[in-house]
């Protein structure tokens, strides 16, 4: 039973971490298409200025909750995907840095090299964690002892190629949408209009993947088993479906809502696909690891889910403050930070 | 170099590179909690600026310690899988906890902090600041627990293949851990003053903003002597827990080979590994070693030569930090001292200014030093007594961890000399437009 909470909860730290660095990371990825002067980049970086950091600690908890609960996964996937990681921490490293130093020296190098990083180390995470959890959603070759016997180009099949790119357009539509909001002007209009394209590519490929998992994966297995569950997935259409009726009506709040509903439920619905299995090994299924073999002990589980019950309630109120008194649109430089 | 030693530097330079930062937020945001404190009860607006100025030091120094404490999360399960399944029911939950009590109040009122300078009242901006400091404490509070049940692991039970939970009460009041986080935080303390003394003496030979930095300055000696006087006391309590807890580590501090009572320490002394022996002891201080030990100048203190050499910690390193942490220690106290003493008439006394600016990178110094005596003297244990550095490495390949390695010292070299670049400038210019 606590193994079964805790299996949720660990799919639920990651969803609302792709949720909200998704957009950050999005932001980042456009803002070589969308920025045409210094004004805009500014804006750019303050728009996620207050908050990238408390985004990026979703990640932090995630990984500790699956070190927490599941210390065998954690132990296997980490060290499984040692390379693929390692490159996913540089460049979040990168990415974190140039928030803070990009602005610090009047000097339009140091700026453009900033502005490079900044772009590259968010386009790299999106697509180095969608790559990871379509590995993850196939299945990885562990041996029984729960080595990865794959590498690095492993992980780059086409399968985890469309996953990555999947990461990649949502986070980009959901970033556009998160700049809707908080620019205004020219960069606002552009950022809409991408939007709009952006939508309709990530349908597109979300399409494109869902009819790959369904060939290649085992994902649809509980679903098919358990049709309510088909929910999480109808709850995903419904939040893409709601974001592109309010980029039409120029509701941009409650579109970033929808495209955040739908990065949470996608990500939900792969996780819950998996169920039992934290990692699946495509070498022979007794291998797996899965919450009855990786999990730490009832007394773990009991303390932590205290812990979780206790904290994440407040953490979520004042995340949300924060939300409501900082995303205000940015006007001037008077309001800018970085 | 195999995996495990490749593995070893990794994590070194990892957590090294963390550590030359954590220090910093520790102390200073307790004391920018103070100055906006000050701010709100006097509405002297000298306390906002100084608020200001410290605070964007503070978010550079900031920035970096969050981003190198990314991969030190994830770290345990890359290169320590091992020790991760071995260890993970209890240690892993105890990063978990720092996550979700710590590291989210943190960096979510950080941002508040950075982007309310105009939005909040200087009241609300003040608590913000303290909820940073708060976090940041409480952080170091639980990854010094974690730290703590490797050095005196306790709480626990083998079971099914690994040590599981047994009593968390226990694993939280570890005495080990506790005396780490006053010994840690008050070295932060220190730290963080002798910032800003240094940074206010440099402006002070140079007549710039006498007010300001007078008042940082006298700000940085009073809190900066309590914090030097307690890591110092405080660190000879340590010393004690290490005797009685790790004596393996304690011989190896002190490169003390024979068992004996009424123990020496030697002023002067060369450790030489290889023959067991010291290649030079002289100025011998008799009875001192079992005093600081034991709190007994005749009390028996055990010799590395009674401890199996599988057994041992590389001696030289941990010996040499030792001494380094300890002279720095002092050192650091009696400038404060002086610096106290002083305090009405230091902008009178460039000699002591000039050093003080110089005198920057020594707690810092002791620091790294510091650690090094407690992660290396506590080899070949990755947790003391019952798991060895050596079965908790991952299986993984020279290649990965030798390119990663290269890589991520590479990339904190450059990340940190331009933060270094970054935070010069900033401390140079003053507080002009704070
Ligand atoms: C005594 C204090 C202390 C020690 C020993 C460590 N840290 Fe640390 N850590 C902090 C004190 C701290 C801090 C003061 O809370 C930091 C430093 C600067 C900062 O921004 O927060 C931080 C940041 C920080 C972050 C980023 C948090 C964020 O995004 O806000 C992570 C993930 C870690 N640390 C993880 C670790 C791990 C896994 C460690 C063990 C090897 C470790 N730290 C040692
Ligand atoms: C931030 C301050 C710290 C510094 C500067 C530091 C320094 C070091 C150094 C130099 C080593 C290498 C020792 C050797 O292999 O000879 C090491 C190893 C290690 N330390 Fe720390 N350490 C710090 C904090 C921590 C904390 C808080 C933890 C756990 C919560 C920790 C866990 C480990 C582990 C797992 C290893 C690797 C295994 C080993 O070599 O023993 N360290 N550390
Ligand atoms: C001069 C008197 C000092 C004494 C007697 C002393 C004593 C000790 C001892 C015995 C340890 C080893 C504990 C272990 O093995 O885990 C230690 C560790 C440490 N020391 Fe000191 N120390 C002194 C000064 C300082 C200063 C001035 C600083 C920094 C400003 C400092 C920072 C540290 C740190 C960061 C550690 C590692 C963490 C820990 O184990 O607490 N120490 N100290």
């Amino acid at each position: 039973m606590l193994e079964t909470i805790w299996f949720l909860l660990w799919g639920v730290l990651w969803a609302v971490y792709f949720v909200l660095d998704g957009y950050d990371l999005g932001m980042g990825t456009l803002m070589p298409f969308l920025a045409k002067d210094e004004f805009d980049k500014r804006t750019i970086y303050n728009a996620g200025g207050p908050f990238w950091d408390g985004n990026e600690v979703w990640l932090i908890a995630a990984g500790g909750v699956t070190f927490a609960a599941f210390p065998l996964a954690y132990a296997t996937m980490f060290s499984g995907l040692y390379s693929a990681l390692m490159l996913l921490l540089f460049t979040l490293i990168i990415r974190g840095v140039s928030y803070e130093f990009r602005g610090k020296v009047e000097n339009a190098s140091w700026r453009k090299l900033w502005d490079v990083c900044h772009s590259l180390c968010s386009f790299l995470p999106a697509l180095l964690l969608g790559v990871a959890f379509a590995n993850l959603f196939y299945g990885l070759p562990l041996d029984e002892k729960h080595v990865n016997q794959g590498g690095l180009l492993d992980l780059l099949n086409p399968y985890g190629l469309l996953g990555g790119v999947l990461f990649v357009v949502m986070f980009a539509l959901h970033g556009a949408l998160w700049l809707a909001i908080r620019a205004t002007g020219g960069l606002k209009e552009r950022a809409v209009a991408t939007a709009r394209k952006m939508w309709l590519v990530t349908l597109v490929v979300v399409l494109a993947f869902l009819a790959y998992s369904f060939v290649h994966t085992q994902l649809f297995g509980n679903y098919l088993k358990n049709p309510y569950l088909f929910l999480i997935l109808i709850a995903a259409v419904a939040g893409l479906l709601a974001c592109r009726a309010f980029i039409a009506a120029g509701s941009y709040w409650k579109a970033w809502a929808g495209s955040g509903v739908f990065i949470g439920c996608a990500a939900l619905f792969g996780v819950i696909g998996l169920f039992p299995a934290i990692l699946i090994s495509t070498l022979n299924p007794a291998w797996s690891l899965t919450i009855g073999n990786a999990s730490s002990s009832q007394l773990t589980l009991k303390i932590m889910l205290g812990v979780a019950l206790v904290f994440v309630p407040i953490v979520i109120l004042y995340q949300a403050w924060v939300y409501k008194n900082f995303s205000e649109p940015i006007k001037g430089e008077g309001e800018m930070e970085y | 170099m195999d995996v495990l030693m490749l593995s070893r530097l990794q994590f070194a330079a990892a957590t090294v590179f963390h550590f030359l930062f954590v220090p910093l937020t520790l102390g200073l945001s307790v004391l920018i909690a103070c100055m906006e404190t000050a701010y709100v009860r006097t509405n002297n607006p000298v306390y906002k600026r100084m608020a200001r100025f410290w605070g964007k030091l503070f978010l550079i120094n900031f920035t970096l310690g969050v981003v190198t404490g990314i991969t030190l999360e994830f770290q345990f399960g890359t290169n320590w899988s091992g020790y991760s399944v071995y260890m993970g029911d209890i240690f892993g939950s105890l990063l978990a906890i720092e996550a979700t009590a710590a590291f989210f109040l943190e960096s979510t009122f950080i941002g508040v902090w950075h982007f309310g300078w105009e939005k909040l009242s200087p009241k609300a901006h003040a608590v913000t600041a303290w909820l940073v400091c708060l976090a940041s404490n409480l952080s170091a509070v639980w990854i010094l627990i974690a730290n703590g049940f490797m050095q005196n692991p306790l709480g626990f039970v083998v079971r099914n293949g690994r040590a599981e939970l047994a009593d968390f009460i226990a694993v939280i009041t570890n005495p080990w851990a506790w005396n780490e986080f006053v010994h840690v935080v008050s070295g932060a303390f220190a730290l963080s003053c002798f910032f800003i003394a240094g940074i206010s003496a440099w402006h002070l030979v140079r007549k710039h903003e006498e007010e300001f930095f007078g008042k940082s300055m006298r700000l940085a000696v009073s809190v900066g002597l309590l914090a030097s006087f307690a890591v110092v006391a405080q660190g000879h309590l340590h010393g004690n827990l290490v005797a009685k807890l790790q004596p393996a580590k304690l011989a190896a501090m002190e490169s003390h080979w024979e068992t004996m009572g009424n123990a020496p320490m030697y002023l002067l002394q060369i450790p030489d590994e290889k023959n067991e022996r010291n290649l030079v002891q002289a100025m011998p201080v008799p009875g001192l070693l079992s005093f600081l030990a034991f709190n007994d100048t005749s009390a028996p203190v055990k010799g590395l030569k009674d401890f199996a050499p599988t057994d041992r910690p590389p001696v030289g390193l941990t010996f040499v930090a030792f001494r380094v942490m300890v002279g720095a220690g002092t050192l650091m106290l009696l400038l404060m001292l002086l610096g106290y003493m002083k305090r009405a008439k230091l902008s009178q006394m460039p000699g002591y200014l000039k050093i003080m600016v110089w005198a920057i990178p020594l707690p810092y110094l002791a620091m790294e030093a510091g650690w090094t005596v407690a992660e290396v003297g506590r080899q070949p244990w990755i947790v003391y007594g019952m798991m060895r550095t050596a079965d908790a490495v991952s299986p993984i390949s020279t290649g990965q961890v030798g390119s990663t390695l290269v890589a991520m010292v590479l990339l904190y070299t450059l990340l940190g000399a331009a933060g270094a670049y970054l935070m010069f400038n900033t401390a140079r210019k003053g507080p002009q437009d704070a």
